[in-house]
């Protein structure tokens, strides 16, 4: 009995924690829920649990501020995210792929200087960049966006971790036996096998350039180019004297992670089979 | 002469910060002799809401200046953001300055002097303002947009309610508060706000404080002077005593009290009515508008919480014609009607502020809202701002946050302010008269 109960409790344990942890992820999230079907005149007059009755106003009211900018600033983010991640998901996968497969001078150096970029927060980096895309008159453009996000170590880090694990050396040297090209084979053997790894990384860099604020922020001024980030920013720090349009920026925010939920929903097969394959090995 | 100085002074301190960068020659480039082929095109980087529609009428009028607005994030990051935009080598043609932000502007060589082309519309504007685009030299170095003039704002039901005259002076205020705590101990009459550097400088202007000026070569701060004590110990007895709350503005707290009516004055400025619509959208046509209550009875002085000017990029190759169009944006009657229906700012120009004729909405009940803010307008006093508000204005949230926490004199934390603005334009560079 004694046994039995006790086995339960430390069954109940690691529940209870994931339970913890659950509401304290998901409390924000539902709390932006809540607010934003407030109309600005329950905002703060209604207890915060409780749902409004002005979602629909709000959305209207969202669409047409400013003559629908918040769409504009949705494909924006869809640019930067879609194609930033992707991008950086081939860099990753193919720097990877040569670290881990390939023997060349320079190659501990090189995965070492990586490491080391691990380290340096992105954060740190945002202003000397902008120095220098002003310098070569790439600021202010997609591309000022786009590409410092496109090289990222810890991403290059993984896939190089992955293909390790997942391309077995023996497969690429029956290939090399079969007559196959390298490039044949990086293609055709050694990225197929990858492509968990690769959805990891796509989502990894998907939600990190979603929700990246202060590169974007430094980099354009233009608003016709900004991302829901910055977009929603301007809303909230509407100057001194105006007052900040909160029913819209909690609207917008809880649009803004409705297409990462979607996301994360489709894409979720993928990993699984990313952690289990894992496991396996 | 005195801008020379002043711009030896600043050359000093911008060796030092943008060495690195290769320092930008302050010679004002001249605008380009010849037409341009094709429209002038000016960026215009602020924040004030629905800028864009006040353009289009620009842009159509005059098809050889054509303006695109970029509606940028507000307030402080905002300056930051054009400051590292200049550094860059990009700044946009035109800029909202805060004032408070204006000299450090100055100080990074950001700005243009449109001493020349502004010669014109100097009348349109009271001298307490236009000193804040000179900084009292000879050069002007933007337009006035809006200004903030402070004043109390009250329920006038729950004056009622409670029996409380409204104050007139701030002794007053202070009996006021003592009162509405005996009636409702759930009730203040105010709060003091660690958060808003920009009120409490409003109201230290109120009392007289000169926190920066130019002598000669050097700088003189002197942040923690008695004015500013003066303030710093007033309201330091209400809310030790608990006489007052002391919660932040703008925080959703503060925004449910307003609602429930449990804070019963604000003392902000004249753009308070969007924000009280907004953010306590229950107690419309409740608030009533008064002067600020005064240090000695008799007088009638205010100070400014907030308002900006426009100002023309050092960097931009059009300043001819980007001057023509903020000159325009606010002078112009057309221009300043838009700027009041569509931005909703009070504006800085003299005789617009005489033209504003309906009260607000949210202060239907009061209709002689705009006269009442042209006599507060005409008394209130401003000062000279340093090169470094941002940095004085952290201390005052470091020090105030402290001294709330852990209730020790506020004095300590304007005199914290002192040090770090000293400390901080030490290192930049700038020479400071002891």
């Amino acid at each position: 009995m004694a046994a039995n109960a006790s086995r339960r409790l430390t069954g109940l344990a690691p529940t209870g924690l994931l339970l913890l942890g659950a509401i304290y992820c998901l409390f924000p999230v539902s709390w932006v829920l809540i607010a934003s079907t407030k109309s600005p005149a329950e905002l703060f007059t209604t207890p915060t649990l409780a749902f409004g009755t002005g979602f629909l106003s709000n959305v209207t009211e969202l669409f047409a501020y400013r003559d629908g900018v918040f769409w504009l600033w949705l494909v924006n983010t869809l640019v930067y995210a879609g194609g930033g991640a992707l991008l950086s998901t081939a860099v990753s996968a193919i720097s990877g792929y040569a670290l881990a497969k390939y023997r060349f001078p320079g190659r501990t150096l090189i995965f070492n200087l990586l490491i080391g970029g691990i380290l340096v927060p992105a954060v740190v980096l945002a202003i000397p960049q902008y120095l220098l895309f002003a310098k070569v008159g790439l600021a202010d453009t997609y591309w000022a966006v786009l590409l410092p996000q496109i090289l990222h170590p810890y991403s290059i880090y993984l896939a190089r971790i992955y293909a390790t694990a997942a391309v077995p050396d023996s497969l690429l040297e029956a290939g090399r036996l079969d007559g196959a090209s390298e490039l044949r084979l990086m293609t055709r053997v050694a990225m197929p096998l990858m492509t968990p790894g690769m959805v990891t990384i796509f989502l990894f860099q998907f939600v990190a350039i979603w929700n990246n604020f202060l590169l974007p922020f430094i980099m354009l001024g233009d608003d016709g180019k900004f991302p829901l980030t910055v977009g929603l920013f301007t809303l909230l720090q509407a100057g001194a004297n105006q007052p900040a349009l909160y029913n819209l920026i909690l609207t917008g925010a809880l649009l803004s992670i409705i297409p990462l939920i979607a996301l994360f929903l489709t894409m979720q097969r993928y990993w699984r089979t990313d952690l289990s394959s894992g496991a396996v090995k | 002469m005195r801008t020379q100085r002043l711009g030896a002074v600043l050359a000093a301190a911008l060796t030092l910060s943008t060495a690195a960068c290769g320092a930008s020659e302050p010679t004002p480039e001249a605008a380009p002799a010849t037409a341009p082929a094709g429209p002038v095109k000016l960026t215009y980087w602020t924040w004030a809401p629905n800028m864009d529609k006040i353009v289009k009428v620009w842009n159509e009028a005059h098809p050889d200046i054509q303006v695109t607005v970029s509606k940028q994030a507000g307030g402080d990051d905002a300056a930051a953001k054009f400051l590292t935009a200049t550094k860059a080598g990009n700044p946009p043609d035109l800029v909202q300055a805060e004032y408070q932000h204006l000299p450090s502007f100055i100080a990074a060589d950001a700005v243009a002097d449109l001493k020349a082309e502004t010669e014109p519309v100097k009348g349109e504007f009271g001298e307490g303002v236009w000193g804040l685009v000179t900084l009292g030299t000879d050069a002007v170095y933007a337009i006035p947009q809006d200004s903030g003039p402070m004043m109390l704002f009250y329920r006038k039901d729950l004056f009622d309610k409670y029996g409380i005259e409204v104050p007139k002076t701030w002794q007053e205020y202070g009996e006021a508060a003592r009162t509405v705590r005996k009636k409702d101990p759930k009730v203040y009459l105010g709060t003091f706000s660690s958060k808003d550097p920009g009120a409490f400088t409003g109201l230290a202007q109120q009392a007289g404080a000169q926190w920066w000026s130019i002598s000669g070569e050097s700088w003189k701060v002197n942040v923690a002077d008695e004015p500013t004590r003066k303030v710093a110990a007033f309201w330091d007895g209400l809310v030790k005593e608990g006489a007052i709350d002391d919660m932040p503005y703008f925080t959703p707290e503060w925004n449910k009290a307003l609602n429930d009516g449990k804070l019963l004055t604000w003392p902000s400025a004249v753009w308070a009515p969007g924000v009280l619509s907004s953010n306590a959208p229950k107690a419309e046509g409740k608030w009533a508008v008064a002067p600020l209550p005064q240090w000695n009875a008799g007088e009638n002085y205010s100070g400014f919480w907030g308002g900006s000017s426009v100002a023309v990029a050092s960097k931009s190759p059009h300043r001819a014609a980007a001057t023509q169009f903020a000159t325009w944006l606010n002078t112009d009657p057309a221009a300043l009607d838009l700027l009041v229906k569509e931005a909703a700012i009070y504006p800085a120009a003299a005789k617009a502020q005489a033209a504003l004729g309906t009260a607000p909405e949210y202060f239907a009940s009061q209709p002689d809202f705009w006269q009442q803010a042209a006599t507060v307008s005409a008394g209130a006093r401003g000062f000279t701002f340093g090169p470094n508000v941002s940095v004085t204005y952290n201390a005052f949230k470091d020090g105030f946050d402290k001294a709330l926490q852990n209730g020790t004199p506020f004095a300590d934390a304007v005199q914290g302010m002192q040090d770090a603005t000293v400390a901080d334009m030490r290192k930049s560079g700038f020479q400071i008269a002891s």
